[in-house]
């Protein structure tokens, strides 16, 4: 099916848009996007709003867990589609970490080719129906896409290629059975530690190159972050299931329950496995380090998600047990945050409250993840900063002082620095208190392992091909570059899959067994 | 799946599981524990490694029933078996290694004690233990421990051993013996009440905290407890702290976050399933 004049639902086209001239498609494409004679002319497709994401309804959905963006349907996606540009010198690919070929599968959306357009993108992302959700597409590919800077047409909106990598990942789930051909055993042994992003894409490239590739987990369910951190809401942990077994499917070994550190060590494993992955994170907690911090109600972001999502206490029949706070209050700018938040107000919290110390301008979290949280009912306490939680005699949290903060002068991270207003402290009444101002490193695997060079904050020194001072050992996500994004995590699991596997070549094999 | 290999009723509320585990059994070290996750949806819980058989590939764990998860686990028969244990967590216990230890356990806490206590016979410490219960039926491993020295076993109510409680045991031993460590387990009370035994006479004594936790790997910071005013991980930096340090009043408190929570289920299990 292609998309003509005639079949595009999308609103007509603003004055605005006809008076803005469009410059002439150019002449030539790349050779493997398919010519269709009935395609629609840039002029015709500049006209062409941004299609909006269906969503469930905001007071609705406060209260349940299922999931917020509904996903596009196949007209819309269409018609999305249609809105690109097919630029001849596309900029899109570069701003995506793992190199998806985005104007090849968006232009099989287009001609509504799904099945290519679903081999392509599983071909450059082992994990699109998490990326599709979770990714900052707008500072990344969307960022990228001219209709947002140079080509602006109707609404100077990029093409929704996050939107349409979810379309296109669901339907593949749902329609094909997309794995790729069996490589030839190669013979060689590599272990991952840690099944999060950076692990789980660096698995599936690597068995792709016909390696026997084993993923140790500590936790009893593979995917990291994306099962304990990410909530429901967001990212629905079947999508992670369903990833993980396509993974599994194709030869990926996973063992949980296997800390590494603890069960095994890493120099151990070294002897083991050919080469070896490290991607566990940067999973410890951040504290406030003010006093009332070990009350009752007090949590870490990483614990109070832990328990929701992983342990699945917001289900009816969760065994593990989390605190349903009525006033919850979240210290902290980021997704994590406004993940905390949004989930205390679906546990029931009457008021739910982000407590930052900088201005709006400044929140960390995706404008996405800031417009839900305020749709749900989410207030934000701007320039204000936690400095003390206040408790009763039975050690239960009842509030948390804070004081008022005004904007100075740039810091070293050129944002505004956030300085105290003198006189302006003031009680927060609440009987949650969420902390989610970050994470760092975890010694437990480095501590066991002397060889391992790290930086003063206890990441992973690695060279530009990701390897380690130990030779062998090779490192990615979080745990070398610190807190960061799930996308990112999993750029550098597919491109140090690649050094692993150079490594493969040029050394001899070195494991037994 | 972990098979379950041998059970033992120990007390009316403790009982002893025999859990194949084989590397856990391999590499574990005194002091050491694991989180068990009985089945898809259930708790993770931390228990004490109390023993290990490394040739069986076997570790063992003795479980108090207090709540809706412990209650679960012990109702699991030889041949069933516990989907998760991870594992061994928490650092291995800093063994005196020469000298007079005494090996003061309370109900449950016993089972804690014994891996200790074995350890520092083992490595030629001489052992005295003091262990407590309620009445008789509910002082555990009393043979097993006096495989490695003397045995003082105390009840609440005097129907076996002395009566009293363990810190009073324990003030005896330290008044006529020369004493180079405690290590102290048991209910957070009695725990703290041997630390204000041993703080004037400035024996060194180790306790190991059983606090809250999820991951057992420093990533939820649940386990958090106030060390000479510092936060420390239970699961990490311990489980065994100098009793000295410890603040026990925060760490009885935040054992009590999910009790309203704790008493409901297990109220809908007994009511449930009544065994």
């Amino acid at each position: 099916m292609t998309i003509d004049d005639t079949q595009r639902t999308a609103p007509p086209a603003t004055p605005a848009a006809t008076e803005r001239p469009s410059r002439p498609s150019r002449p030539a494409r790349p050779a493997r996007r398919e010519r269709d004679p009935n395609r629609v002319s840039n002029k015709v497709r500049l006209t062409i709003a941004r299609q909006v994401m269906p969503e469930r309804d905001a007071d609705d959905r406060s209260h349940t867990f299922e999931e917020v963006n509904l996903g596009l349907t196949s007209d819309i996606a269409q018609v999305e589609a249609s809105r690109c540009l097919e630029c001849a010198k596309p900029h899109c690919s570069k701003g995506c970490p793992v190199g998806v070929d985005i104007p090849a599968f968006v232009n099989k959306v287009t001609l509504g080719d799904l099945e290519g357009a679903a081999r392509i993108l599983f071909d450059g992302n082992a994990l699109p129906g998490v990326t599709g959700r979770v990714c900052p597409q707008e500072t990344q590919c969307e960022g990228e896409c001219p209709r947002g800077t140079t080509m602006k047409g109707v609404d100077g909106k990029p093409v929704g290629i996050g939107y349409l990598e979810r379309y296109v990942a669901d339907w593949a789930s749902e329609h094909l059975d997309l794995l790729p051909q069996p490589a030839p055993a190669s013979g060689r042994k590599v272990a991952i530690i840690g099944s999060g992003p950076a692990g789980l894409t660096a698995a599936g490239e690597l068995v792709k190159y016909g390696h026997d590739v084993t993923v140790y987990e500590a936790f009893h369910e593979p995917g990291g972050v994306l099962l304990y951190g990410i909530p429901e809401f967001r990212l629905p942990k079947e999508i992670v299931r369903k990833e993980v077994d396509r993974l599994v499917r194709q030869g990926v070994k996973i063992e949980n329950n296997a800390i590494i550190g603890r069960t095994y060590t890493l120099p151990e494993l070294r002897e083991q496995y050919d080469a070896v992955f490290v991607a566990v994170g940067a999973g410890l907690p951040v504290f406030m380090d003010v006093p009332g911090e070990n009350l009752k109600g007090v949590y870490s972001a990483n614990e109070y998600l832990t328990r929701v999502n992983l342990m699945g206490a917001w289900r009816e029949d969760g065994e593990t047990p989390v605190l349903h706070g009525h006033r919850v209050a979240v210290v902290g700018g980021g997704n994590v945050a406004m993940d905390s938040v949004r989930t205390a107000r679906r546990l029931g919290a009457e008021e739910a409250v982000i407590v930052y110390r900088r201005s709006k301008l400044e929140l960390p979290a995706r404008a996405e993840e800031v417009h839900h949280a305020e749709q749900e009912g989410v207030r934000f306490e701007l320039l204000t900063a936690p400095l003390e939680v206040i408790g009763n005699e039975q050690g239960w949290v009842t509030g948390l002082e804070c004081r008022r903060m005004e904007l100075g002068e740039p810091d070293a991270s050129g944002r505004r620095r956030p300085v105290p207003v003198p006189g302006s402290e003031f009680v927060f009444e609440c009987d949650t208190v969420i902390v989610a101002i970050g994470t760092k490193a975890n010694p437990l695997l480095t501590s066991t392992a002397p060889d391992l060079d790290l930086n003063k904050w206890g990441y992973i020194i690695t060279d530009e091909n990701g390897e380690s001072s130990m030779p062998g050992v090779f490192a990615g996500g979080d745990i070398v570059r610190g807190a960061a994004t799930v996308i990112l995590a999993m750029g550098d699991g597919k491109r140090i899959s690649q050094s692993i596997n150079a490594y493969l070549e040029r050394t001899p094999a070195v494991a037994v067994g | 799946m972990n098979v379950i290999r041998d059970k033992t009723k120990l007390s009316p509320n403790v009982t002893r599981l025999v859990v194949d585990a084989p590397r856990i059994a391999q590499v574990r070290r005194p002091g050491q524990f694991v989180i068990v996750r009985r089945a898809d949806g259930a708790e993770r819980i931390p228990l004490t490694i109390t023993d290990v058989d490394g040739e069986a590939g076997t570790i063992t764990l003795v479980i108090q029933s207090v709540g809706k998860s412990t209650y679960d686990l012990v109702e699991l028969e030889v041949g069933e078996g516990i989907q998760d244990i991870a594992g061994p967590l928490g650092k291995p216990t800093d063994l005196l290694e020469a000298g007079h230890a005494v090996c003061v356990g309370g109900g449950v806490g016993t089972a804690v004690i014994w891996p200790i206590a074995q350890a520092l016979a083992k490595a030629g410490v001489r052992v005295t233990s003091v262990i407590g219960g309620r009445s008789r039926e509910w002082v555990i491993l009393e043979n097993e421990l006096q495989t490695t020295g003397n045995v003082v076993v105390c009840t609440d109510d005097g129907s076996y051993g002395r009566k009293g409680f363990v810190t009073q045991a324990l003030a005896d031993v330290l008044g006529n013996e020369q004493v180079d460590e405690v290590y102290a387990v048991g209910p957070v009370p009695m725990m703290r009440a041997c630390a204000e035994v041993t703080r004037p006479l400035g024996v060194k004594t180790t306790v190991s905290l059983n606090s809250i936790m999820l991951d057992g790997t420093g990533m939820c910071g649940g386990c958090r407890v106030s060390i000479d005013g510092a936060s420390q991980y239970a699961c990490v930096d311990g489980p065994e702290f100098d009793g000295h340090a410890v603040d026990f009043a925060s760490l009885s408190d935040r054992l009590t976050t999910y009790r309203e929570f704790e008493q409901e289920a297990l109220a809908r299990r007994l009511a449930c399933a009544p065994s």
